[in-house]
């Protein structure tokens, strides 16, 4: 089930993107966070311990949400929206 | 002698303090340049929503509607006369000028060096945490981020969230839950039931913000969510994501069901810009935290820079409107210009009173000075590095390190992405636990540029830096 829970603003327009290879559907002033974290249960591994990690302040401070794009690039994911056709990788186990 | 000032006033952050500030401003005639993170202004408390989201702001703010609306009318209206950065990262003060990159990693973008003759800092504040064990398990989110999800993105963190922590913004962010329809599996509040009668008589100062406190806890407690004081975490159940907390409580432990932990000690203000630009710091007893020197006005040790709001000690978003107005006022003194000095002093006698108020919320909801010595050794400290509470001893208890800044050369805590702004209290608190001092006498982490990671195509690199 997926971590977060959308309680209101649900009628915003879909966005398609890809979330470890599976096609996924966020709403439009989503953040990458919400995106990812309404449609699965983490965002990252963490580099030490290996274990998943889902995020933590939300504002840009803790810098625990940081997520790859396939092509590389890495962003927070708290503080960047997600745009249609955006390939996004976790490290989740399939 | 009146000046006009070579380079525009800039203010970083556009809250509560920095919008204030800007309008005092721009009323004098000067067109300063706000530089903030966001992408739209209003701070965390009064955080604007995305646009195409359609929820009242009473939705969003519930008793607090009237003041956001204003705060976001006032900044809404004199936008034509400011120079306005949003999504914008100050990330060095050097030398007289600012470091300014996008804050947008998608769009990316090269930093830009900016000079300034007058600065104002409101960079605000993030929420204050302390370690436990399975604190870094997906489902576990700090109390201003719960709220964050809830206002910015209409989603809760969980299906069945645990409020754990202290202060008043742990039942704000409890009720906004359940009058969103989250479920709420408990309220568990740290400070105890002594706490909270002791502050009573401070708290009366301000009876309507009091008045809503004893309004929040009431409800949730008339709608069935159990409400407890006096506990403390044991640990996080669950592996991959949160399925239960075990609390302790008058020596008994407890197990709560739940997916979600919203989990927050108060706040802690964020300093790095104020030591990055040379201002002198003091301990602050009632923040356990270094806070800039400031005068009544705003003025730091520095000529020229002023700090107001949450980010120069925690005072709470209607003195960080206050604090916004004055710093301004006296920014405009030191130009010289004509200012309203009854206004001004006015200013001054409501933030007197406020930090009284501020005074018996600190007794109501005290930090858990306790926590320290009860931490596991191999609980991670550092969420960046996952440095544990048993290295942090080892390196004090071993004598290498009697200060905060030997114990992160050491150790690594305070290094990671986050530059110590989740690990800085607990770090400080564990040392002192360790070496039998308080958290004043361990030293003050250095603050280092870049205050936040940027990426290399920010382009500090560039040749003109290099050289």
């Amino acid at each position: 089930m997926p971590l977060l829970q959308r309680v209101a603003e649900k009628s915003r327009r879909a966005v398609p993107f890809v979330l470890d290879g599976r096609p996924c559907e966020a709403l439009e002033g989503d953040t990458i966070l919400t995106a990812l974290l309404t449609n699965g249960e983490q965002l990252r591994r963490s580099e030490f311990s290996g274990q998943p990690r889902a995020g933590f302040c939300l504002m840009g401070a803790c810098q625990d949400c940081w997520v790859r794009l396939e092509d590389g690039r890495r962003l927070r994911a708290c503080s960047n929206f997600i745009e249609p056709g955006m390939h996004v990788v976790t490290g989740a186990q399939p | 002698m009146t000046d006009t000032p070579v380079h525009p006033p800039i203010i970083v952050g556009a809250g509560p303090a920095g919008v204030r500030t800007a309008e005092t401003l721009v009323a004098a005639g000067l067109r300063p340049l706000v530089i903030d993170e966001a992408a739209r202004w209003g701070g965390q408390i009064y955080r604007q929503p995305p646009e195409g989201f359609h929820r009242p702001k009473r939705a969003l703010y519930g008793f607090e509607a009237g003041k956001a609306d204003a705060l976001h009318r006032a900044m809404a209206g004199i936008l034509p006369a400011v120079d306005y950065r949003p999504r914008s990262l100050v990330w060095n003060i050097e030398s007289g000028a600012l470091d300014v990159t996008p804050n947008d990693g998608l769009k990316g973008g090269r930093s830009e060096t900016v000079p300034f003759s007058h600065l104002i800092l409101a960079p605000g504040a993030t929420d204050r945490v302390l370690p436990f064990p399975g604190w870094t398990t997906p489902g576990v989110f700090t109390l201003g981020g719960s709220q964050v999800a809830l206002k910015f993105q209409g989603c809760a963190v969980g299906s069945r969230v645990l409020f754990l922590g202290t202060g008043p913004l742990l039942y704000l962010v409890a009720y906004q839950y359940a009058k969103a329809g989250a479920t709420v599996a408990g309220v568990l509040d740290t400070s105890g039931f002594a706490d909270h009668a002791r502050a009573v008589p401070g708290m009366l100062r301000d009876p309507g913000t009091f008045a809503k406190g004893v309004y929040y806890v009431g409800w949730l407690r008339a709608h069935g969510v159990p409400v407890h004081s006096g506990v403390r975490p044991v640990r996080v159940e669950g592996d991959g994501r949160v399925e239960a907390l075990v609390w302790r409580r008058n020596g008994a432990e407890q197990r709560t069901v739940c997916d979600a932990v919203a989990f927050g000690l108060g706040l802690r203000p964020e300093t790095q810009l104020a030591d990055l630009a040379g201002c002198r710091f003091r301990f602050d007893a009632m923040d356990r935290a270094w806070v800039p020197e400031r005068s009544a006005a705003g003025r730091t040790s520095v000529a020229g820079v002023y700090v107001a709001g949450d980010g120069a000690g925690i005072a709470g978003a209607d003195a960080a409107e206050m604090a916004g107005e004055r710093a301004a006022l006296a920014l405009l003194e030191d130009l010289g210009r004509p200012v309203d000095s009854a206004r001004a002093t006015l200013l001054e006698q409501k933030l007197a009173a406020s930090a009284r108020f501020r005074r018996a919320l600190t007794d109501a909801f005290p930090f858990p000075a306790d926590w320290a010595a009860s931490v596991p050794d191999d609980t991670p400290v550092c969420r960046c590095e996952e440095v544990s509470a048993g290295t942090l001893r080892k390196a004090a208890r071993d004598g290498e390190a009697a200060e905060i800044n030997r114990l992160k050369a050491l150790t690594r805590v305070g290094m990671g992405r986050c530059q110590g702004r989740m690990c800085g209290a607990a770090s400080a608190e564990l040392l002192a636990q360790a070496l039998g001092t308080g958290p004043d006498a361990v030293g003050r982490l250095r603050s280092q540029p870049p205050v936040k990671p940027l990426p290399f195509s920010a382009g500090i690199l560039d040749e003109e830096k290099a050289s």
